[in-house]
């Protein structure tokens, strides 16, 4: 792509210091991201994607968590060295975040309308009628539907996916240039999860935004992301086109774990587990922290970190087994 | 061997402030299955659908409004005590989240142990023998029986919780989203286990999943449930292929596909999960159903076998 992309994470280290040491909850992490385009950010829990998502905005909980290391550009400038009162202006305004479960985002206490209107009059600096008519279309563009009346109301008179669906209107509401989503419809039913990524696709192709989606879930992965990042134990391993990754995964850890899920499309095959248990980031192993786990594992897994390989076309690994490509496509 | 027969679970609702109660709430409304030994059924829905009431029910820890419960050809309500006794052996239960279903002062030996009955003839010998013999059988070590549930991860805590399950030497285990709490990695072990533990053991289970590709990795039948009413039953892979109820299919259509090149047209279903204490007149899924017809919205659908071993709900049929 010519443009320059929106996004340029550098390097990030994010580690917690605790009394038992220093956990490595992000230990290096590099991508980009261009406007429109959707990542997904999958891995099991303690892998490190929602730590992060919140490093990216700032918001890592202090003073155990401390960014260390990196560098997040948004378009061109590092968010690390802004001061707070100009990272407040960031947050809501140019990267919005959308949390896995909106009965604990939104204030129990509060009506949706002030709820919505918050971020709006802080950030668009709109007042009286502008601001209700923003608030109301911010509403509408998620489907909320009778939004006028809906403003009065609490978030427990609205349903699970209506409250995502708000939720995501004051992500949106001020035409951020990039969504996070961590987890969005974990909480939802299977039906209502799918009414929502359809509105979420419909809503990113209408607004341009770019969108990094936390999840485990292959499928979600499959259906919406553009591209797919695989973490595992504070570090991406994979990264690649959605195409690629599942026509060619690279790293033996995501082949292990497409081979370990169930597909609803194929019944009763045998599935193939993979032994043991994610590791302890503040205890990890020397070399791929995967090794111990590792079906492919050689003798070198064990004792250095495996090099960063390019299988071609953008899509990269970190593992010793992996052979480099050049010509993008063949295995 | 449990059947059950138009089961009813109506909870009353208050609201607020008035006395008594103010309306019902149709939790399960005429719900008829069968599950025979060695068998499993697939029951899945949305939250709300009453797939858990149905498992409670079928535990003994609620009491059906109406409707029986049969086990071996008799009714659970005229049960004498060694029935009962007998029943709460036979039938044992395993829970979504193994952080909250074990007791955390308790050791794994007293956890797994406490299904054993307390004057039963096993001398404490015998029952500490036991319980090292089902934890092994569930692959954790003999010597795990001293430790706490603290000191497991939550896959080694569902085992834990399996385990209890299989130490009164059960023939039916009821599964209420046994993977839902796991992580990706551990949930195919735990599959897997669960598969094992079956076919050695000749278990019949029922497992209760929002998740349809778990449901259907263990599933010999199925059982689709909207709004308190059975929708659609039948074999596990007849069903999935052939959906015959438009929920079904929307419901199935909704579970993503694991590939991307699979990404195809959803039926996406418009509005959401009736309110149970006023459901929709007619059929409960009418509102929502693409293919409604005018008399859908006014008679109630009968379950009916359309097809051999295939009952549906639906006016289409």
């Amino acid at each position: 792509m010519a443009t320059p992309p929106l996004l340029v994470v550098e390097d990030l280290k994010t580690h917690f210091f605790t009394r038992r040491g220093v956990t490595k909850a992000v230990d290096g992490v590099s991508f980009t991201l261009h406007a429109g385009e959707t990542m997904a950010l999958v891995g099991e829990s303690g892998c490190g994607k929602s730590v992060t998502c919140l490093s990216l905005v700032r918001l890592v909980p202090e003073p155990a968590g401390r960014i260390v290391a990196g560098r997040v550009l948004l378009e061109g400038e590092d968010l690390l060295t802004k001061s707070p009162g100009e990272m407040r202006r960031v947050r809501g305004k140019k990267i919005a975040m959308v949390l896995q479960d909106p009965m604990t985002s939104l204030n129990p206490a509060l009506t949706i309308g002030t709820q919505v209107s918050e971020v709006v009059r802080l950030h668009q600096k709109l007042r009286g009628a502008a601001l209700r008519e923003r608030v109301l279309s911010a509403l509408r563009r998620l489907r909320i539907s009778a939004a006028d009346r809906r403003l009065v109301q609490y978030p427990h008179q609205f349903s699970g996916g209506m409250r995502q669906r708000v939720s995501s209107a004051i992500g949106l509401s001020c035409e951020p240039r990039l969504l996070i989503a961590d987890e969005p419809t974990t909480s939802l039913d299977v039906t209502i999860q799918a009414q929502y990524l359809e509105l979420l696709k419909e809503v990113q192709a209408a607004a341009g935004v770019a969108i990094i989606l936390v999840t485990h879930d292959f499928g979600i992965v499959a259906a919406i992301a553009d591209r797919v990042a695989v973490m595992y134990a504070g570090r991406i391993v994979e990264m690649g086109t959605t195409l690629e990754v599942f026509n060619n995964p690279s790293h033996p850890y995501t082949r292990s774990l497409l081979r370990c899920l169930p597909d609803a499309g194929l019944g009763r095959q045998k599935l193939v587990e993979i032994g043991g248990q994610p590791p302890d980031l503040s205890r990890l192993p020397a070399g791929c922290p995967f090794a111990p786990r590792c079906p492919e594992r050689q003798a070198i897994c064990l004792e250095q970190s495996p090099p960063t390989v390019s299988v071609g076309n953008g899509h990269l690994a970190e593992c010793w087994a992996t052979k480099p490509v050049s010509s993008p496509g063949s295995p | 061997m449990i059947e059950a027969f138009g089961l009813k679970k109506y909870f009353p609702a208050s609201s607020g402030f008035a006395i008594g109660a103010s309306g019902w709430v149709r939790a399960l409304d005429g719900v008829s299955v069968k599950v025979g030994a060695g068998e499993t059924l697939g029951i899945v829905g949305e939250s709300g659908s009453g797939k858990t009431t149905l498992a409670k029910i079928i535990l003994l820890l609620e009491r059906p409004t109406a409707g029986s419960l049969r086990f071996d050809g008799k009714d659970v309500a005229s049960f004498t005590r060694d029935d009962l006794a007998r029943y709460r052996r036979s039938v044992q239960a395993v829970f979504q989240d193994p952080y909250s279903s074990l007791n955390p002062r308790m050791r794994v030996e007293h956890i797994v142990a406490e299904p054993l009955p307390r004057n039963g003839d096993m001398s404490r010998a015998e029952k500490s023998d036991r319980v090292r013999e089902v934890l092994q059988l569930v692959g954790l070590r003999r010597d795990s029986a001293v430790l706490y549930p603290h000191e497991f991860s939550g896959g080694q805590r569902q085992r834990i919780a399996i385990a209890r399950a299989l130490v009164t030497y059960p023939k039916f285990i009821v599964l209420d989203e046994p993977v839902s709490a796991l992580d990706v990695s551990i949930r195919a072990q735990i599959l897997n286990l669960l598969k094992g533990l079956q076919e050695k053991l000749g278990l019949a289970y029922v497992i209760i999943s929002h998740d349809l590709a778990a449901a259907r990795y263990l599933a010999t039948r199925m059982a689709v449930m909207y709004a308190g009413k059975l929708v659609e039953t039948g074999e596990c892979d007849a069903v999935y292929g052939v959906p015959l109820h438009p929920y079904t299919e929307a419901l199935l259509s909704a579970a993503l596909p694991l590939h991307p090149s699979a990404r195809r047209q959803r039926i996406v279903l418009r509005g959401e999960v009736p309110n149970p204490m006023k459901p929709p007149d007619g059929c409960r899924f009418h509102p929502r159903c693409p293919k409604a017809m005018e008399r859908c919205s006014n008679e109630e659908p009968e379950g009916r076998e359309v097809k051999p071993g295939r009952f549906t709900a639906c006016h289409l049929y």
